[in-house]
């Protein structure tokens, strides 16, 4: 693409069947204790 | 839904329900503004676009432009509809917050905690209690294998022996159930020395280390009993932990009140120490105190996440570098969608367990009657009521967060903000809100210029 460079490719719909494992992090825990950030949440499904 | 924004001359793209992130030329940011919202197929409208920007760009470049814009669309990368979620409606906790000590050994006016003591007793939790807790966890837990123990406080250094004696517990619970438990601690770090040091090394995941940045800042809020600043108490003590900790994650975590809205140097400050993973965040405080902070703040605060995004970006790379929590986003594998929709999991997943035993949705609700879920000595289930009413505080069930942009990475926000401040789960924290929106696109434009950097 010339005029688009995409930085994130997006979770299709094709991805919703292996969602919602919830092996990862609970946000909270990680540093903040007050805030509620999930976008800096490492995903654990080794199948996404 | 789209959304753009334009930082430091980079024109961004966001589609909201799929989480791509494009960095465009302004013939595409451009084009776009044409495009309704949820608009998939724009070919009926092409014609007016040509005509709205023929004067701006050469009708080959905006032909051009458009079919990139359809391949998008086509490979779903654009005007997305919103994803399913998964539909995991298990009832497993598989996240505790444990309130190992009611009582702390120095005082932060800022304190949610009341000096430690959540308003009620000073109270370490035994062993007992805790190991009941480790029970709970283990056995409501499900098929879910990670699961996490926080020891908080309070300082939960002030009950070190019970923290050592129920990592042996768990340890060897998680082991009979196939489990692996991540344990970590929350602590002031002024009774560190080098023996708890090499135990939580050995024994924590993750450690977070409060200090809020310089001496005039720290020793304004955190200060002794007998009303001292911690500073010189705590740095050289958490220096030495970080220093013996090697690889292993740790946080050194503060706190910005209005009285040092100017934190982007309190961050610098603490890069400067020699600390490589940092977090400061903003004071969640009742409005009429004097530190607290309020909606008139927000351009002041705006332009520190400036200040401390364009120095994060210049130390990559460098010795100097540093992580800073809220500036972190993985973009590579961003979370499901049902991470994206309901976020912390508090009162669903996440409970928290005092020193007596009860059970509260999350630390920020401990000690609130109104959210007692229950007690660990009780065979009877969680509140299903509350459970089901922090279950339902998903974005998809708040007004605010249907149509705002940033709702899949915030996933709504801190409940307990949002009950704090508005007396209910489903209306956010409106300046928290706002505070987010713009770390997110800090976020987004550090990891963008890294991109530009690297092609």
């Amino acid at each position: 693409m010339t005029f688009i460079t995409t930085l994130v490719r997006g979770t299709t719909t094709k991805d919703e069947n292996i969602a919602g494992c919830g092996e990862c992090q609970t946000s909270c825990q990680s540093a903040c204790k007050t805030s509620c950030t999930v976008g800096n949440q490492d995903c654990e499904n080794p199948n996404r | 839904m789209i959304f753009q924004f334009e930082k430091d001359g980079i024109p961004v793209v966001l589609d909201v329900n799929s989480g791509a992130v494009h960095i465009v030329d302004k013939i595409i940011y451009d084009i776009l503004e044409y495009y309704p919202q949820g608009m998939r197929d724009a070919k009926v409208h092409k014609d007016s676009i040509l005509e709205a920007l023929k004067e701006q760009y050469p009708i080959e470049d905006l032909n051009a432009a458009l079919e990139e814009l359809d391949q998008l669309i086509e490979e779903e990368q654009l005007f997305t509809k919103a994803v399913k979620r998964g539909g995991n409606f298990e009832h497993v906790i598989k996240a505790l917050c444990l309130h190992i000590a009611h009582d702390c050994n120095i005082r932060c006016k800022y304190c949610f905690a009341s000096q430690g003591n959540f308003k009620g007793e000073n109270l370490l939790m035994n062993f007992d209690t805790g190991a009941k807790a480790l029970d709970y966890l283990i056995e409501n837990s499900g098929n879910r294998r990670n699961l996490e123990v926080d020891f908080f406080g309070g300082e939960p250094l002030l009950n070190f022996q019970v923290v050592k004696d129920l990592v042996d517990y768990g340890k060897n619970k998680a082991m009979e159930w196939n489990k692996n438990i991540r344990f970590t601690i929350t602590t002031n770090g002024t009774l560190l020395d080098e023996e708890k040091m090499d135990y939580i090394n050995e024994n924590m995941e993750n450690i977070v280390l409060s200090i809020d940045g310089n001496k005039e800042t720290n020793d304004r809020m955190r200060y002794t009993v007998n009303n001292k600043g911690t500073y010189d108490l705590i740095l050289p003590k958490i220096k030495r932990m970080v220093e013996k900790r090697g690889n292993k994650p740790y946080y050194v975590r503060g706190t910005f009140t209005n009285f040092n809205k100017d934190f982007a140097k309190d961050v610098i400050h603490l890069a400067e120490q020699g600390f490589s993973n940092i977090s400061v965040e903003p004071v969640v405080a009742p409005k009429d105190e004097d530190y607290a902070l309020g909606v008139e703040d927000l351009a002041e605060i705006n332009e520190q996440y400036d200040i401390l995004e364009k120095e994060y970006f210049k130390k990559i790379g460098t010795k100097e570098e540093f992580e800073f929590f809220h500036f972190k986003m993985n973009l590579k594998k961003n979370p499901c969608q049902e991470k994206r929709a309901l976020g912390c999991g508090a009162g669903v997943e996440y409970v928290s367990i005092t020193p007596e035993g009860e059970i509260y949705p999350c630390h920020q609700f401990a000690g609130n009657q109104d959210f007692k879920m229950g007690s660990i000595w009780d065979k009877q289930n969680l509140d299903s009521e509350i459970r089901n009413n922090f279950r339902n505080a998903s974005v998809e069930n708040k007004k605010e967060c249907r149509n705002c942009w940033a709702k899949y990475y915030c996933s709504g926000g801190c409940h307990a903000n949002a009950y704090h401040e508005n007396g209910s789960l489903l209306e956010p924290y409106d300046l928290g809100c706002e505070m987010e929106k713009k770390r997110i696109q800090s976020s987004i434009i550090i990891e963008a210029k890294k991109k530009l950097e690297s092609d």
